[in-house]
């Protein structure tokens, strides 16, 4: 019985696990850096400095997947109006009420905004990020840029990090099926038919 | 350049309070500028070379007497030379020795992230202490008077010491004993103060500087390098000496309250997915075989 369906294929997975490995050093790395309370993380990575040396490079290639992405998803994750109107209904998904929802395509809304969000806070981040990492190419006179440049940085980091956190935990412990479908890149038409009908009809022709 | 005979009061990217704080009476020591009687004869600077074994470094030349734009990771006790006109026209040097203004409350150790790298000893020193630092010039971003200076090589912070290792077998900084004017002193806080104002008055009394006046600027809690100047009203003119110099309050903000918003934030978000899992559970696939996405 292979009637499975290919959702991600290894491009797309490949891409994924960049990003996911790169985000994940970043953000440890990152906390270590945030808190005395979680300075210990750069110890076990190595290291305060070696995390630090690190950080801003494994960053560089995180963005640089985010772009990779932007370009292959692109199309999947533009929001339509039919998303809005299962985004009015989200009450129900997360009861757990999911007859209840009108279908939807490839991603829900939450997945695209999930993706809108790790986009726009990587550019920040990213911008922010230069901008510590080569605090003395800024001249002295234009040092507000730097004090701006790390309250952003956190805060954009922060958003990821909420973002993250909800992501991982639907993905692995919510929607069975989804953490699979991201490393073998397949589903069954059950859990396409029931978790996005309309992308199950669009592939199948069913 | 740490000193053992120094106890250490603050420390940076420590969680809780520090071993040993306020075990012992605190002595805050001060150096004294004096800039009315400075010459520019770099005195210090060689002294401050000499002492701490700095290497080499090029000049500059710009058609006046600075030989550098500003201290560096090498370099860190300047005589900043500022040609002034004064109100008849006529051109005086106001000269003023910048280095590190050991702030009593300091924007570097505020900022920096790693545990000891930034102390302050319980007379007010403020020491870095190469071998914890990461590299991260959270300290650059902090300090309002641009002195950290990061060695790209090393990937470590340096700036003055207040040549913490002499003050703690009781010697005087370096750059004191070379002074050959007296322009420099060194002290307790308290009689530095004294001896700044008494001298501030003699300048406004006797010398015509009508705005003389001593530099220990509350803002960051008044400092343990203390000027006298000619005109009080008007520290920029010594070479972009603050007037009133603070810690940037986004620095502020950005190690207290997003600190903890953020830190609320992430704890809600763990606890908030971990209740809806235990109220919600997992999804269901309608006709699916087990809970698996694969077939
Ligand atoms: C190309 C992008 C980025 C660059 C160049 C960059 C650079 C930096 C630099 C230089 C620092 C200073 C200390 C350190 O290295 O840890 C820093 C801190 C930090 N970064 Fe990034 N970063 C980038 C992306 C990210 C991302 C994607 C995250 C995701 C969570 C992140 C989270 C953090 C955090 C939490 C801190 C600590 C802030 C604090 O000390 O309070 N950064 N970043
Ligand atoms: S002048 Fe700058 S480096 Fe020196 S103690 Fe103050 S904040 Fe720190
Ligand atoms: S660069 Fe400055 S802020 Fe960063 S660890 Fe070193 S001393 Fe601390």
């Amino acid at each position: 019985m292979n009637d499975a369906i290919l959702r991600y294929n290894l491009v797309e997975r490949v891409m994924h696990w960049i990003s996911a490995i790169t985000y994940c050093y970043v953000l440890l790395t990152g906390l270590a850096f945030y808190s005395p309370h979680l300075y210990w993380i750069a110890t076990l990575l190595g290291g305060a400095p070696t995390s630090r040396y690190w950080h801003p490079w494994v960053a560089l290639v995180f963005t640089a997947v985010l772009f990779w992405m932007l370009r292959v998803w692109l199309g999947d994750m533009r929001i339509t109006p039919q998303d809005r109107v299962w985004g009015d209904a989200v009450g129900h998904y997360i009861r757990n009420e999911d007859e209840d929802l009108p279908p939807i395509d490839r991603f829900n809304i939450g997945q695209k905004y999930f993706f809108w969000a790790m986009l726009y806070s990587g550019i920040v981040l990213v911008l922010t990020g230069l901008v510590l990492w080569f605090p003395e190419l800024i001249p002295w006179s234009l040092r507000s840029f730097r004090y701006v440049a790390v309250l952003l940085h956190v805060a954009a980091a922060l958003i990821s990090i909420g973002a993250f956190i909800i992501h991982v935990y639907m993905g692995t412990a919510v929607v069975r099926g989804g953490f699979t479908s991201i490393i073998r890149g397949e589903v069954s038409p059950a859990w396409a038919r029931t978790h996005h009908r309309l992308w199950y009809h669009r592939v199948t022709g069913r | 350049m740490s000193t053992g005979a120094l106890r250490i009061q603050r420390a940076s990217g420590h969680a809780g309070p520090i071993p040993g704080e306020d075990t012992q009476r605190r002595m805050q020591v001060a150096k004294l500028i004096d800039t009315t009687t400075c010459i520019g004869c770099k005195a210090c600077e060689v002294a401050c070379l000499e002492w701490n074994d700095l290497t080499f470094r090029d000049t500059v030349f710009e058609n006046s007497y600075q030989t550098m734009p500003e201290t560096a990771w090498n370099y860190w006790n300047l005589i900043k030379f500022n040609e002034h006109e004064r109100d008849d026209g006529s051109m005086m040097f106001l000269m003023r020795k910048d280095q590190c203004m050991h702030c009593a409350d300091p924007g570097c150790l505020a900022a920096c992230p790693a545990e000891n790298a930034i102390v302050q000893y319980q007379n007010g020193i403020v020491d870095f202490q190469q071998e914890y630092c990461i590299g991260c010039q959270y300290c650059v971003t902090g300090c309002p008077f641009n002195i950290p200076k990061f060695n790209s090589q090393t990937k470590k912070v340096f700036k003055c010491t207040l040549c913490s290792d002499r003050v703690g077998q009781g010697l005087e900084p370096a750059c004191i004993k070379a002074c050959p004017t007296g322009c420099l002193h060194f002290g307790t806080k308290d009689d530095m103060k004294e001896l700044a104002e008494t001298r501030a008055q003699q300048l406004r009394d006797h010398s015509g500087y009508a705005h003389a006046g001593v530099y220990d600027p509350p803002g960051v809690g008044g400092t343990g390098v203390i000027y006298v100047l000619h005109d009080i009203t008007n520290p920029e003119a010594y070479g972009g000496l603050p007037s009133n110099p603070r810690v940037p309050w986004t620095v502020r903000i950005w190690k207290g309250p997003l600190k903890w918003l953020g830190n609320l934030a992430m704890i809600g978000g763990l606890i908030g997915v971990t209740m809806h899992y235990l109220r919600y559970g997992p999804k269901h696939v309608d006709g699916g075989t087990g809970e698996g996405g694969r077939p």
